[in-house]
């Protein structure tokens, strides 16, 4: 299974995403934001950084970049995509998912291992979840803050489409403590946290067990070599 | 070259804590007659040629979905630069 990667100009996790896809067991394939070509891969990862400086807002430029469009095309069609963190803001700001990402409330970056539900495990993402499992996994970002209008936010809880909740901390003022998303057809999942900087022990969250060994990302890119096999 | 002029605000329903901060800051001086700030932006754009109606329609294109994000804010104004 070839999952790719997609580098932005100020793209600073990729080299994690793509690590993350390989511990995984699957086949993880650079991709480069100006091209057209999408190398034939079965998934995408939209990775975290600060694309473009976060100039204009967090993702919009990217949003605008020539592979979206291939991106876009391929969403709608059914190929899973995952954003995170800055990936979620790409995904927002290309209207794959619904909402926005603003400033956090308080106004400075957090840098946190954060403890998340997970809403929603009818994804290619989080079918390796079980439901309302709780997991903990990195947090680090200054505009993750998720807003949306109340008839968006009334639909996205009614339809089942928050896909993680924040526990016991809302670390950035976001509404209904809403950490990530899915989109209708479950395909498109995007979430503020890093599963990517849990997959390996010794460099994970620290868990009750062992400092730093925690894994509970792992199984968002396990979910998915599993859901495009089956597929 | 002529130049058109648009302005961005965030939302007037949302938090804005760049504002906010500002606010706090600009309190400190004065007699406390500033009770608040809002921070938006404002984009200057050349333009190649005379602007016409249609280059005005362009420009309020893009304003709206590349300049803006219309979930977190609003495009208050677009006008030709004096």
């Amino acid at each position: 299974m070839r999952v790719g990667v997609i580098t932005f100009p100020g793209s600073l996790d990729d080299r994690d995403a793509l690590r993350a896809i390989r511990l995984a067991g699957g086949d993880a394939v650079s991709l480069w934001h100006g091209d057209h070509d999408l190398h034939g891969v079965d998934a995408i990862v939209l990775p975290g950084g600060f694309s473009y400086g976060d100039y204009l807002r967090c993702g919009a430029i990217a949003a605008h970049s020539p592979i979206m469009s291939d991106v876009v095309d391929a969403a709608n069609k059914g190929m899973p995509v995952l954003g995170i963190c800055n990936g979620f803001q790409v995904l927002v700001e290309a209207h794959l998912l619904a909402g926005g990402l603003i400033r956090n409330d308080h106004g400075t970056f957090v840098r946190r291992d954060q403890k998340l539900r997970v809403e929603n495990v009818d994804t290619p993402w989080t079918s390796g979840y079980t439901q309302g499992q709780e997991i903990t996994i990195p947090l680090k970002n200054g505009e993750g803050g998720f807003i949306a209008d109340d008839e968006t936010l009334r639909q996205l809880e009614g339809d089942g489409l928050v896909a993680f909740r924040y526990l016991n901390v809302n670390p950035n003022g976001s509404l209904n403590d809403i950490a990530g998303l899915r989109n209708a057809r479950g395909n498109v999942v995007g979430l503020m946290p890093h599963p990517e900087h849990a997959v390996e022990p010794g460099f994970g969250p620290d868990t009750p067990a062992a400092m730093s060994s925690g894994t509970d990302g792992l199984a968002m890119f396990q979910s998915v070599l599993r859901a495009t096999v089956l597929s | 070259m002529p130049k058109v002029i648009v302005e961005v605000m965030p939302k007037e329903v949302l938090l804005d804590p760049a504002g906010k901060a500002t606010a706090r800051a600009l309190q400190r001086f004065g007699d406390g007659e500033i009770t608040d700030v809002r921070i938006g932006k404002r984009f200057e754009i050349t333009i190649d040629g005379e602007i016409t109606p249609k280059t005005l329609e362009h420009i309020a294109e893009v304003a709206k979905g590349v300049l803006s994000n219309d979930v977190i804010e609003d495009v208050i104004s677009i006008r030709v630069a004096d």
